[in-house]
C-alpha cells in the first residue's frame, strides 16, 4: 500500500506498517461487535489452563483448528511457566537461602515465560487474528482469568 | 483502502493526537503534557494501601504489625546488648553470629510477607461480568437472581464447587477466597494475619512460612541463650536472684520468649502440616476435604500425595507474578477506545461538535454548548447550569476537547476519580498525588458530574451496563457511585 508524497518511501516496510496500521485502525475506528471470553479450565487443578472449546461466535471468522492451536500453545506456555522441575526447585531453594531477596534483583522463570507469551500473542494477533477482524487480549491483563477475544465489525475490513 | 479510511477519519477521530503511536507512547505523551497518567494502584478498588508509588502494598489496617516488629526488635536488641557480651566471653563467637543471621531472616521475611501482594485477583471488567451474567441467565431458567451462584467443575476427578463473588463479579477460581478485611479475592487464600498486617495467599505464603519458622528458631535460640547466661551467672552458689539483678534485661527477654515460644512453635508445626498436605488454613478450618460432607471420596484434589512434592510445590515452586499490576499505567487510551468504539461514528461527530462548543463556552462563557447525542435533557440542562467558569475544578481542560471520552474514564477511575479532573489545576493535582484519600470528592462531585456530562453525553448512553439500572445524571451521589463502580470493575 503506497501513499503519495512524503510517504512514497514506504514500500518495503509498507507491509509491516500495514499490519500495525490495521491493528490501530481496528482499535480506533472499528466498532466492537462482540467480545468472547475463553474461561479457565480447572480439570487439572489450579494450574493456568484455558478451555480449548471453540466458541460459536467465532465460527464465521476463524478456522476452528487454528483457534484451538493458539489456545493449546498458550496452555503449553503457561504449563512451562508453572512447571515443577529441577530448575524451578533450584530457583526456589536459592531464593529461600537468600531470604527471598533475589526476587528483588532477578527476573523469575515465570516472568520470562510471561514475556514469551506476550510476544506470542502479539505475533498471533498480527498474523492471524487481525486480518480476520479479531483481537486477542493477553490473559495477564485480565488477571489470568480469561482470554478475551474482541470481535470487530466487518465494515472496516475486506475492501 | 484502509489507509484512505484511516486518513478520512483521522481529523475527526477522537482518539489521541498521535494515533500512529502505540498506546504506551500516547500515555507518555500525556505525561509530558503535564497531566500525569495515573498508575493502576491509585485507582485500585480494594481496601489496600500503597507506598513507594505502588511498590509496597499493605492491608487497610496495619493490625499489630508494629507490635510484632517492636517485640522482635526489642527482644533481639536486648539480647545483643546484654547477653551477647557475656556469652561471647564465656562461650563462643557463634552465638551472636547465629543470632544475627536469624534476626535478619526474621525481619526480611516479615517485611516481605507484609508488603507483598498475596495473590490478589483483579476484579472482572464490565464486559466479563456481563458475559458471565448472560451465561448464568442462559443456564438458569428463572428471571430473578437465585442465590447462591455456584458452578461445579471437575478437578482431578473430583467435584469442586466454585462460588460466585458478588463484589468481584466473577466465579472464584478454586482455592480462592474473598477477604472481607481487604475487600479482595485472594488466590490460594490461607488467612488474614493481623500480626503481619496482610492476607496470606499464594504469593506470600512462602515468606510467611519462612517468617514463622525462623521466628520460632530465633525465639528458641534467644530463650536458650538467655537461660544459659543466667545459669552461668548463677553458678558458684550465687543464686538466680543474683543473676537476675546483674542482668535485668534478661528477665524481660525470658518472659517475652517464654510466652511467645509456645504459640509460635505451635503455629510452625501447624503450618508444616498444612504444607506437607498441600492444604490452606481456610480449607482446614472449613473441613473442605476431611470427608465431613459425607461423600467417601473427598480427598484433597490438589495434593500430590507425596509429602516432599507437596512441600516443594508450595515452598519452592515458581513464583507467580502479581496480577494487579500496581505500577502499570491506567489504560487511558484503551478505556477511551472501548467507550468510543461502542458509539457510532455519527455520535462521535456530534460529540466533537459538543466538545467544541464546550471549549468555546468555557473560553468565552457565552456560547451555548451542545447538541444532543445521548440524553439531551441532561446535556442541555447541565451544560450551562452546572458549569461555573469561575470554578477551578471545571476550568478549561484542553484534554477534554482533544480526548473527551478519555476524561470521564480518568475521572471515574475507582475511588479517586475526583483527583483526575482538569490538568490545569496543578496545585490540587499535586496534592492529590500524595494523598490517596478522596477528601475533596464531595466538593468536586458536582463539577465532575457536570464535566462528565458535557464532555461525553454518549458516554452516558454506553455506560449503562445490562446489569445495572440506567444512569441518572441528575441523581446526585447515585450516579457517582454507579460510575465509580462501573470503573472499579475495570480493574
Amino acid at each position: 500500500m503506497e501513499r503519495a508524497g512524503t510517504h512514497g518511501e514506504m514500500t518495503l516496510t509498507g507491509e509491516k506498517r500495514d499490519w500495525t496500521h490495521s491493528l490501530q485502525d481496528m482499535r480506533q475506528q472499528a466498532a466492537i461487535a462482540a467480545k468472547v471470553f475463553i474461561q479457565r479450565d480447572y480439570t487439572n487443578g489450579t494450574v493456568c489452563q484455558f478451555q480449548t472449546k471453540f466458541p460459536s461466535e467465532l465460527e464465521t471468522r476463524i478456522d476452528k483448528q487454528q483457534f484451538e492451536e493458539t489456545v493449546r500453545t498458550l496452555n503449553n506456555l503457561y504449563a512451562e511457566a508453572e512447571k515443577l522441575g529441577g530448575s524451578s526447585y533450584l530457583e526456589g531453594c536459592l531464593a529461600c537461602l537468600t531470604a527471598y531477596t533475589i526476587f528483588l534483583c532477578m527476573e523469575t522463570h515465570y516472568e520470562k515465560v510471561l514475556k514469551k507469551i506476550a510476544k506470542f500473542i502479539q505475533e498471533q494477533n498480527d498474523k492471524i487474528y487481525a486480518p480476520r477482524g479479531l483481537l486477542l487480549t493477553d490473559p495477564i491483563e485480565r488477571g489470568l482469568r480469561v482470554v478475551e477475544v474482541t470481535i470487530f465489525e466487518d465494515r472496516s475490513l475486506g475492501r | 483502502m484502509k489507509h484512505c479510511e484511516y486518513q478520512q477519519i483521522d481529523p475527526q477521530a477522537l482518539s489521541t493526537p498521535t494515533p500512529t503511536l502505540p498506546p504506551q507512547h500516547a500515555v507518555v505523551q500525556e505525561e509530558k503534557k503535564g497531566e500525569t497518567a495515573r498508575r493502576k494502584w491509585e485507582v485500585f478498588p480494594g481496601k489496600n494501601r500503597f507506598y513507594c508509588d505502588g511498590r509496597i502494598i499493605v492491608a487497610q489496617q496495619s493490625g499489630v504489625l508494629p507490635l510484632t516488629l517492636g517485640l522482635i526488635l526489642v527482644t533481639t536488641v536486648l539480647f545483643f546488648v546484654f547477653d551477647c557480651p557475656f556469652l561471647l566471653k564465656h562461650l563462643t563467637v557463634f552465638i551472636p553470629a547465629i543470632g544475627g543471621v536469624l534476626f535478619v531472616f526474621v525481619v526480611i521475611s516479615l517485611l516481605q510477607t507484609s508488603f507483598t501482594d498475596p495473590g490478589i485477583l483483579p476484579r472482572a471488567t464490565p464486559d466479563e461480568a456481563a458475559d458471565i451474567e448472560k451465561q448464568i441467565d442462559n443456564s438458569g431458567s428463572s428471571t430473578y437472581r437465585p442465590p447462591p451462584r455456584t458452578k461445579e467443575v471437575m478437578i482431578n476427578q473430583q467435584v469442586v464447587k466454585l462460588k460466585y463473588c458478588f463484589t468481584c463479579k466473577m466465579f472464584r477460581p478454586p482455592r480462592t477466597s474473598h477477604c472481607s478485611l481487604c475487600d479482595n479475592c485472594v488466590e490460594r487464600f490461607d488467612h488474614h494475619c493481623p500480626w503481619v498486617g496482610n492476607c496470606v495467599g499464594k504469593r506470600n505464603y512462602r515468606f510467611f512460612y519462612t517468617f514463622i519458622v525462623s521466628l520460632s528458631f530465633l525465639t528458641v535460640f534467644i530463650f536458650g541463650c538467655v537461660a544459659t547466661h543466667l545459669a552461668l551467672r548463677a553458678q558458684g552458689g550465687r543464686g538466680l536472684m543474683f543473676a537476675l539483678q546483674e542482668s535485668p534485661a534478661s528477665a524481660v527477654e525470658l518472659v517475652i520468649c517464654f510466652f511467645s515460644v509456645w504459640s509460635i512453635l505451635g503455629l510452625s508445626g501447624f503450618h508444616t502440616y498444612l504444607v506437607a498436605s498441600n492444604l490452606t488454613t481456610n480449607e482446614d478450618i472449613k473441613g473442605s476435604w476431611s470427608g465431613k460432607s459425607g461423600t467417601e471420596d473427598t480427598g484433597n484434589p490438589y495434593s500430590y500425595n507425596n509429602i516432599i512434592t507437596n512441600c516443594c510445590s508450595v515452598l519452592c515452586g515458581p513464583m507467580p507474578p502479581s496480577l494487579i499490576d500496581r505500577r502499570g499505567f491506567m489504560p487511558v487510551e484503551e478505556s477511551s477506545q472501548t467507550v468510543a468504539t461502542e458509539v457510532e461514528l455519527a455520535a462521535k461527530n456530534e460529540i466533537n461538535v459538543c466538545t467544541q462548543g464546550t471549549k468555546d463556552l468555557l473560553e468565552s462563557a457565552s456560547r451555548s454548548p451542545c447538541p444532543q447525542a445521548g440524553k439531551p435533557q441532561t446535556v442541555s440542562t447541565s451544560c450551562p447550569d452546572s458549569i461555573d467558569p469561575a470554578d477551578p475544578a471545571v476550568t478549561f481542560n484542553p484534554d477534554v476537547t482533544s480526548d473527551p471520552v478519555a476524561v470521564p474514564s480518568l475521572k471515574c477511575g475507582g475511588r479517586h476519580h475526583s483527583h483526575t479532573t482538569s490538568p490545569p489545576d496543578e496545585p490540587r493535582q499535586l496534592h492529590h498525588h500524595h494523598n490517596r484519600h478522596h477528601k475533596t470528592r464531595s466538593a468536586r462531585s458536582s463539577s465532575k458530574r457536570a464535566a462528565l456530562h458535557i464532555s461525553n453525553p454518549a458516554y452516558n448512553v454506553s455506560l449503562s451496563p445490562p446489569t445495572s439500572p440506567g444512569l441518572g445524571p441528575s441523581h446526585g451521589t447515585g450516579a457517582e457511585e454507579h460510575v465509580r463502580d462501573s470503573f472499579a470493575t475495570l480493574h
